[in-house]
This record gives C-alpha cells, sequence and structure tokens, in this order.
C-alpha cells in the first residue's frame, strides 16, 4: 500500500540545511589548520588561501541564514524542528566565527612569514590538533545526534584553555627577559587566545546539539572539570 | 491561577464506543484554552461535555465531575439553560438565524427574560462592539445577519454568544470556514475576548493554536496526551507523542 510521508518536504528541506552547515564546518576546520599550519610553517601563500577563502565561508553562513528563514516561513516548525532550526542559525554564527579566527591568524602567519621564532612552535598546534578533533566530533555528533560524542567536546576544551594558559605563562616569561620579543609574543599571544575562542564556539556547537534533542538547555560547566577550591 | 472549568474524569461513550477516557484539567480563567489533536481523537466531543451539548446525542453517555466555578454542571439540579447563558458557544460555520442582525444579538437575552428596550439595546450595542463588528453594522441592525460576509457572520455569532455576559465561549473551529483575513479578525477578537471570558477553543490549526492560546491540551484517541503552557507545548513538549503530532509525523 501506498503511504503518504508528510514530513517528505521539510525532511528534504531540513537535510539540505544540515548537509551546508555540516560543509560550513568542514571550511572553517580547514581555515583553522591551514592557518596554523601556515604558521607553524611560515608559509605566508598558504595563509593568504585562508584569508581569500573566508568570503566564501560567510557567504555560505548567509546561504544558510536565509534558507533558515525561508523554512520558518514555509513550514512553521514546531519541536524539534523549531529547536533545530533555531539552533542551525546560531551555530551557523558560531561555525563562521571560527573560520575569523582562521583569517586572523593567517595574517599573524603573514606578518611573521620572515622572522625567526623566538621558540619553537609546540603547544599551538597542540591547541590546533585538539580544536580539529573537537569540531570533527562536534559535526558528527549534529549529524548522528550522538549525545555522547558531543559531550567528549567539554573535557577536550579543558585542555585547550590549559595549553593557552601555558602559553601565555611562556610568553610572559620571555617577554619579561627580553622587552625586543613583545613584538613577537604578543603577535604569538593573540594566536593562542584566538584558539581558545575558537575552543568556545565549538562548545556552543555542543550545547545546541543537546538543545536541539532534549529541549533542554545543558550549561557546558556540567561536563567540564570543576573549577579549583578556593584559597583561603 | 484562577481556574473557571475545572474537568475530573471525563468518561463520554457514544454507544458502546468509548470516546474520551479519563480526561482531567483545569481551565484557567480569562485565558484561552485550545485544544488540539488528529480527527476524532475526541477534542470537539470533549468541548461538547462543557456546555452539555452531548445530552442531544442518542447513546451518549457521560461519566465526569465538570466544575464551573465550583458548580457541577452535570449535577441533578443543573439548569441546562442558565447553563448554556453561562457557557456560550460558536460553531464552525457561521450559523446566524434568519433574522435581523439585532435580534440575533438580542436574541438569548429576550430568552432570559429581558424586555426593556433600552437595556436590550445596550446589550446588542456592548456585545458587538465586543466583536469588533460595530463599525460594519451599526447603520443596520435591523438587515438580516445572512447578508453579511462569512466573516461578519462568524463575528455576529460570537456578538450572540457573549449578549448572554457568560464566563465561558466555546469555540469549535471557529475559523476553519473563513478566509485568511476574516481569520486573523477573529484571532485578534479572541484575544480581546479572554479579557472578559475564559476561551476554551478546538482548532485543527497547531498554527492558531500556538498564535491565540495560553494553554494547550492535546488529545489523542479519547486520551488527554499533554496539557500545559502553550510557548512550551509548541517548542518543547514533554510527551513523544506530542511531538511527533506536532512536527507531522502522524494526524
Amino acid at each position: 500500500m501506498y503511504q503518504i510521508n508528510t514530513r517528505a518536504h521539510l525532511e528534504e528541506k531540513l537535510n539540505d540545511l544540515k548537509r551546508k552547515l555540516i560543509k560550513l564546518g568542514k571550511m572553517s576546520k580547514e581555515a583553522l589548520n591551514k592557518a596554523v599550519w601556515a604558521l607553524k610553517n611560515q608559509d605566508p601563500k598558504l595563509a593568504r588561501t585562508v584569508i581569500d577563502n573566508d568570503d566564501n565561508i560567510d557567504a555560505l553562513r548567509y546561504e544558510i541564514e536565509n534558507d533558515c528563514l525561508t523554512f520558518i516561513a514555509r513550514f512553521q516548525p514546531f519541536g524539534e524542528d523549531l529547536r533545530a532550526i533555531s539552533s542551525i542559525m546560531y551555530m551557523a554564527s558560531d561555525i563562521e566565527r571560527l573560520g575569523d579566527y582562521g583569517s586572523r591568524i593567517s595574517r599573524i602567519a603573514i606578518e611573521l612569514a620572515e622572522e625567526e621564532f623566538i621558540k619553537p612552535l609546540i603547544d599551538i598546534p597542540r591547541m590546533q590538533v585538539l580544536l580539529d578533533e573537537m569540531l570533527e566530533d562536534t559535526l558528527s555528533a549534529f549529524d548522528n545526534k550522538d549525545m555522547s560524542l558531543a559531550k567528549t567536546v567539554f573535557s577536550k576544551d579543558d585542555e585547550v584553555d590549559d595549553l593557552e594558559e601555558q602559553i601565555l605563562r611562556e610568553l610572559v616569561l620571555m617577554m619579561m627577559e627580553k622587552p625586543s620579543r613583545i613584538a613577537q609574543a604578543s603577535k604569538l599571544f593573540f594566536v593562542a587566545r584566538s584558539l581558545e575562542r575558537a575552543g568556545d564556539h565549538i562548545t556552543n556547537l555542543a550545547e545546541r546539539i543537546f538543545y536541539i534533542t532534549t529541549g533542554e538547555i545543558t550549561p557546558a560547566s556540567r561536563f567540564r572539570r570543576p573549577l579549583p577550591p578556593e584559597k583561603e | 491561577m484562577d481556574v473557571s472549568i475545572s474537568a475530573k474524569n471525563v468518561n463520554l461513550y457514544y454507544g458502546d464506543h468509548h470516546v474520551l477516557k479519563d480526561v482531567s484539567f483545569d481551565m484557567n480563567s480569562k485565558m484561552v484554552t485550545a485544544l488540539i489533536g488528529p480527527s476524532g481523537c475526541g477534542k470537539s466531543s470533549f468541548l461538547r461535555c462543557l456546555n452539555r451539548m452531548n445530552d442531544f446525542i442518542r447513546g451518549a453517555r457521560v461519566e465526569a465531575d465538570i466544575r464551573m466555578r465550583g458548580k457541577d454542571i452535570y449535577a441533578r439540579d443543573t439548569d441546562v439553560i442558565s447553563l448554556r447563558r453561562d457557557v456560550g458557544m460558536v460553531f464552525q460555520k457561521p450559523n446566524p438565524f434568519p433574522m435581523s442582525i439585532y435580534d440575533n444579538v438580542a436574541y438569548g437575552p429576550r430568552l432570559h427574560g429581558i424586555r426593556d428596550k433600552d437595556k436590550l439595546d445596550e446589550i446588542v450595542e456592548t456585545s458587538i462592539k465586543g466583536a469588533a463588528l460595530w463599525d460594519e453594522v451599526k447603520d443596520k441592525l435591523q438587515a438580516s445577519g445572512l447578508g453579511l460576509s462569512g466573516g461578519q457572520q462568524q463575528r455576529l455569532c460570537i456578538a450572540r454568544a457573549i449578549a448572554t455576559r457568560p464566563d465561558v465561549v466555546l469555540m469549535d473551529e471557529p475559523t476553519s470556514a473563513l478566509d485568511p483575513l476574516a481569520t486573523a479578525k477573529i484571532e485578534e477578537l479572541i484575544r480581546q475576548l479572554k479579557e472578559s471570558f475564559t476561551v476554551v477553543i478546538v482548532t485543527h490549526n497547531m498554527q492558531q493554536a500556538a498564535r491565540i492560546s495560553d494553554y494547550t491540551a492535546f488529545f489523542l484517541l479519547g486520551d488527554l496526551v499533554e496539557y500545559g503552557v502553550t510557548a512550551e507545548m509548541f517548542t518543547n513538549p514533554k510527551d513523544k507523542r506530542t511531538e511527533d503530532y506536532i512536527t507531522g509525523r502522524f494526524g
């Protein structure tokens, strides 16, 4: 017997939107990876491609936003559909910011392309590797509604925060020793801060994935390591 | 919250068919409560229990504790005529009486013994104004109600329903026969009506329920599946069956 799937049209459009969001995620992921690679390997040409591609990321983000509005106007969604659509709009904005961080880091990569590094870049690429895993897992969790995978993002972000703090401490020491390092050190610090912020945006994505499925706003702190006790 | 109608363990049978199964919830005063659910879920039957319209149906049997302002409407000594004065009703298709606009609205008050011309004039004017129809009909109150447009006829029916100053106005899909603009007018009117009345509305249009109601009750196969604040119900329903219904998975 023929069955009419009343959700066929809606699901087709919703899936298109999900695919676009995942594509946007992959583009931003690539931007961050290439930016850090270009910085570490002093490759200004690669850095330029990241900056050039940022307009495409922005354009896709606005395309997604527009598609969401069209979806709302056409289908007037409720329940999980409504939560998904509103979340996709926020998620597109978070992901687009990741692309912006990639561009910013690429600019610094161009500025530092000819300079000798004041220290070998080890922790910054480690941050990037963590972010790459986090984003990959988040996109996969979004695609498969995998809550337990989404949860892993929060503890990894704790590690990203630790690395940033470590980098900051090191750079401060180096600047104190030799003020001539301040110019480069502050740029590297800016890179570390951008990557730390990128981690926060990825945890926002994970929070949204929880919201779409459960309808509950789950604060990231629930899955993070507890703060150290206050000192007496 | 001030409760206008309290329904407890409402069971309705049409012959052997168990149409409503132990439905219990309170309808709050001066709020709009929407009843939603697929065809045959019992929402209209429930609405008709609230002013004992099911009494007319042969083979219908109601076992229920329904209290309006604390008074049991199924009690032996309940006067059904006065119950219907306290509980007005508006139907799916506009059904003005084949008489003048004025007489349509004055019909109820006259039935309840009001004869004084000035008093009737005042009731008619207030009720038609309350139904947002006054400007359109004030110069032709003696014209037939049947000469009005569909949307105007429905507002005339609302004026007729509120002319007896009821506590509650029941509406059974009041806009399903109207065009979008006439629908929008009725929806806005419902929003205004709740300042003075408790409104219980059956609608097939979920967007309408989401727009105009404060509380929503979702019925399925004679059960009340979920009852709650409308905003919550349409963004984050608690029951999987509600989620499936509002997202169009069935119904």
